[in-house]
């Protein structure tokens, strides 16, 4: 009798390690990043793109204004696909689009802008990559939603489509 | 001729001083980097990897020890941002109660069926 109860806890138990291992094995194991999490805004301290003055987030970022903060480069290829529907969404009068240059040329974004349009009301500089990491971003490009009350509520990993844009469009309404 | 000695010494120490400081830094900074896993890489510790994202979190590890946060603070600040999946090491929470928890269980159910058996045989 004993024995039978010592073999059906081993056999639940090892019923339970299977069940939780092959819910593991299910799972993807590649890292899947969180893009609807709300956070608030960082605090930080970036150079000005035009005028190469410093300054503080509090004073880019106000409330009761919709943000779209646009991590670009002049090097990066997908930046270059998007840039066409930054330029369109840069039109709708809800919002003010915010771009993180990251770990640019100076002379090379310059003249991307020049080539393909100036979609931003403001260009911070992201010398070394670590203003997109107080951001919570992978690389280039990437986009954030920040809403009225200066919280971020989406991140789009990669070039915008014309889907995406649709919902960023729709969240600003 | 006295004051150029003291001179001297006190130079030779707080050169020997800041030495040990940035090797402390240093070993600090490549155990942190060695438990952050690389986001955009496979299966690599940022450590490791050379992506952009990898350059940019060794920058910022390097720049907070500088700073003087410790290794936990530093970890809370990459957990808040990515998740806890950006660390090697897992820490204690409703998601890793199995992983923590089911060797210990495995150990003790082991050592019950031990001594069951041992007693048995007596």
């Amino acid at each position: 009798m004993k024995n039978k109860i010592y073999l059906s806890i081993i056999i639940t138990f090892l019923i339970f390690c299977f069940v939780i291992f092959y819910n593991g094995l299910n799972n993807p194991n590649i890292y899947t990043p969180k893009i609807n999490k709300k956070k608030n805004i960082p605090i930080f301290e970036a150079k000005d793109f035009s005028s190469g003055a410093n300054i503080r987030s509090g004073k880019i970022f106000e409330k009761n204004t919709f943000y779209v903060v646009n991590i670009w480069a002049s090097w990066c290829v997908p930046c270059r696909e998007e840039h066409e529907l930054l330029m369109k969404l840069s039109r709708n009068k809800n919002i003010k689009l915010i771009g993180l240059n990251y770990k640019d040329n100076f002379n090379n974004a310059k003249k991307f802008l020049n080539e393909l349009g100036n979609p931003y009301s403001q260009i911070l500089i992201d010398k070394n990559g670590l203003l997109s990491i107080e951001f919570g971003a992978y690389g280039v490009p990437e986009t954030f939603v920040v809403n009225k009350k200066k919280t971020i509520i989406k991140k789009f990993i990669g070039p915008i489509n014309e889907e995406i844009l649709s919902q960023i469009e729709k969240i600003i309404k | 001729m006295r004051f150029f000695k003291i001179f001297l010494l006190i130079f030779l120490f707080t050169n020997v001083t800041s030495a040990n400081v940035e090797i402390e830094n240093n070993n600090l900074k490549s155990k942190i980097l060695k438990n952050i896993r690389c986001l955009v890489c496979q299966g690599q510790s940022v450590y490791d990897s050379e992506s952009e994202f990898s350059d940019s979190i060794k920058l910022l590890v390097k720049k907070q020890i500088v700073e003087g946060k410790s290794e936990e603070q530093i970890y809370e600040f990459l957990r808040d941002k990515y998740g806890d999946w950006i660390i090697y090491d897992p820490k204690l929470n409703k998601n890793t109660y199995i992983l923590w928890l089911l060797p210990l269980l495995l150990f003790l159910l082991g050592g019950a069926i031990m001594i069951n058996k041992l007693k048995f045989k007596k």
